[in-house]
């Protein structure tokens, strides 16, 4: 591969942690309102509250990376458990 | 590794800040006017005159609801507050009313019709700041959504970036080029730091569920069973179809009043109005406590007695209603207005430097910096267009509550128009003058505008800067001396840059001459 078709790859990759962080700061958040033990309006408004920060801080870690393949193994690896553990939580509990 | 985590961060600084920036500068810019967005609208209303008295308004709605909206089922009335002095009422139509018959209309103090010129005021200013115009308003909180996560994005990363941006602050370097820029960038970054970072996270709060629906998601099967819990009614009561008067509404302001430590009334709905299930609800001024959404209390209509209160809200629930309160500012008393107002001033300075310092960095290094490259261009005209434009729309508008026909069909929004006519006009003229040129003549058409207002209104009213300050009308005389010390400020960046850039060229041949 290429010097300069490498460099577009990584920037590809820090480009798609934009949407991909969204969604990986929503799955953090979506965790923590549910495993919170309070009433479900204070545990979904406490997971909006700290989604931005969780979201931002995400960002800061995908542009500072240094290895894209590293940080989206990271992400990938938690995505998978932080929705094994949503999922179960939901079919176990259920929703309001 | 500690290198290349702040190169990282430069490089993100840079571009977050960039790629969003002009829409963040006119985003800053009316969330700033609008904090006096109710002193705005009674600028651009100078018909109306006096305070008025909230048991007397409230009375006063009633009689006026009750002769012109019978047979509504709701009624809205946002009493005037400490600021403003007209009473707004909204209504649903009864069940037999002609289709397009009204559904709003503004009081004054006393209870009467309002004969005041039709306009937006500094409503529109605040509506502008999260729902743009001309376009879907979901849409609008998306982008502006977006913007703001850009916003902390480029803050955060500003901050690391500046290492040593706390001694740097001590630091305005005026005339000296690329520096004076990003000292500006600096000190307008870090005065007002923790502003910043407050009103940028809590303005994505302020969107919160539509932003982050996730964890409300995860926890509620639907958005409509959310919001049940998050915002609890009073058991919906079915109107009976028995007539009854309903109770003194300006006893009740009085009874809510005083629960609350003479807090002030905001906003009262009464349902079913005239029926023996009237039911009134009460809800405090937001100016009387941090939490943005304020507290309720609910009054049976026919008797006038409260009824049981709801459960407190929760520490979350009450975090985010403080987070919007600091977000909006409606809490905040004169002095601590004036402080919001200038921290937004320095906000928007803030986008403003950060926009050109990135044309100042990147001129030099050009291969030609006479003809540079297409991408440059756009920045470069995008950043005269915006900074100097938008204010430029901003002064159009203000000048055309005052100039345009009292009677003209649709003048509220001609008047909103006007704003984006002004703006275009400066946009395609900065098109049409070199980038130099573009930024002086104008910024000196800016400050002309601006200076212009006080002049035009005195000529168009009965109203004038003097007599207003003689009186003490502090609304006016503070709206009218804010334009002209805008209106100064435009007027000194216009000589500032006339005069660097008639210094340039010596010290760009100065430069030249000296050895490699």
């Amino acid at each position: 591969m290429g010097k300069a078709s490498h460099a577009w790859l990584a920037m590809a990759a820090r480009i798609a942690a934009i949407p991909g962080g969204y969604l990986l700061a929503g799955l953090a958040s979506a965790c923590l309102a549910r495993l919170l033990p309070t009433s479900n309006v204070e545990a979904a408004v406490t997971g909006m509250l700290v989604s931005f920060g969780i979201y931002a801080a995400l960002l800061i870690w995908a542009f500072s990376a240094r290895s894209a393949l590293r940080l989206w193994l990271w992400w990938g690896g938690t995505a998978a458990v932080l929705g094994v553990i949503l999922a179960m939580s939901i079919a176990l509990e259920g929703r309001a | 590794m500690k290198q290349g985590f702040r190169q990282s961060m430069a490089w993100l600084h840079t571009w977050s800040g960039l790629l969003l920036g002009w829409l963040l500068f006119v985003i800053f810019a009316c969330g700033t006017a609008a904090y006096f967005q109710e002193e705005i609208t009674r600028w651009m209303q100078p018909e109306v005159t006096g305070a008025s008295d909230p048991v007397a308004a409230a009375d006063g709605a009633v009689r006026w609801l009750e002769a012109n909206a019978p047979g509504s089922g709701d009624w809205y009335i946002t009493l005037p507050g400490k600021r403003a002095a007209t009473t707004a009422l909204y209504w649903s139509p009864a069940p037999d009313a002609p289709a397009g018959s009204p559904t709003q209309a503004t009081l004054d103090g006393e209870g009467n019709p309002v004969a005041a010129r039709e306009t937006a005021g500094g409503f529109f200013l605040y509506r502008f700041h999260f729902d743009l115009h001309y376009m879907p308003v979901l849409w609008a909180r998306y982008i502006v959504g977006i913007a703001a996560m850009f916003m902390l994005v480029a803050i955060i990363s500003g901050i690391i970036t500046h290492k040593k941006i706390f001694t740097d602050f001590f630091m305005l370097r005026f005339g000296k080029g690329q520096r004076s820029w990003l000292d500006g960038h600096n000190v307008t970054a870090v005065l007002a730091l923790p502003f910043h970072l407050m009103i940028t996270y809590t303005g994505l709060v302020t969107l919160g569920s539509l932003l982050s629906p996730v964890p409300i998601a995860a926890v509620y099967q639907s958005a409509d069973r959310y919001y049940a819990d998050a915002f609890p009614q009073g058991d919906t009561v079915e109107r009976t179809g028995k007539a009854a008067p309903l109770a003194s509404l300006g006893s009740m302001v009085r009874q809510a009043d005083h629960v609350w430590d003479g807090a002030g009334i905001g906003y009262i709905y009464v349902s079913n109005p005239g029926d023996a299930a009237a039911r009134v609800s009460i809800t405090s001024a937001p100016s009387s406590s941090l939490d943005a959404r304020g507290q309720t209390l609910e009054f049976d209509g026919v008797t006038g007695r409260p009824l049981d209160a709801g459960a407190p809200k929760g520490p979350a629930q009450t975090t985010e209603g403080v987070m919007i309160g600091l977000h909006a500012g409606r809490y905040a008393d004169s002095a601590l207005r004036w402080l919001y107002f200038i921290s937004g001033l320095l906000g928007t300075a803030m986008v403003g430097t950060g926009l050109v310092l990135w044309t100042v960095k990147r001129r030099l290094k050009l291969p030609d910096p006479a003809r540079p490259h297409l991408g440059f261009r756009i920045v470069e005209r995008l950043n005269i267009g915006v900074i100097v434009g938008f204010p430029i729309g901003l002064a159009t508008y203000f000048l055309a509550n005052r100039l345009l026909p009292i009677k003209l069909v649709e003048r509220a929004d001609w008047e909103i128009d006007s704003l984006f006519i002004g703006w275009s006009c400066a946009f395609l003229f900065s098109l049409a003058r070199s980038p130099r040129r573009g930024w002086i003549e104008l910024s000196a058409l800016c400050a002309a505008l601006f200076l212009a207002i006080p002049l035009v209104s005195a000529l168009t009213t009965s109203r004038n800067l003097p007599a207003s300050l003689l009186a003490g009308d502090w609304i006016f005389a503070g709206f009218e001396l804010t334009m002209l010390a805008i209106g100064g400020m435009f007027a000194f960046l216009a000589w500032k840059l006339r005069v660097t850039s008639s210094l340039a060229p010596a010290r760009e041949r100065g430069r030249r001459k000296a050895p490699a």
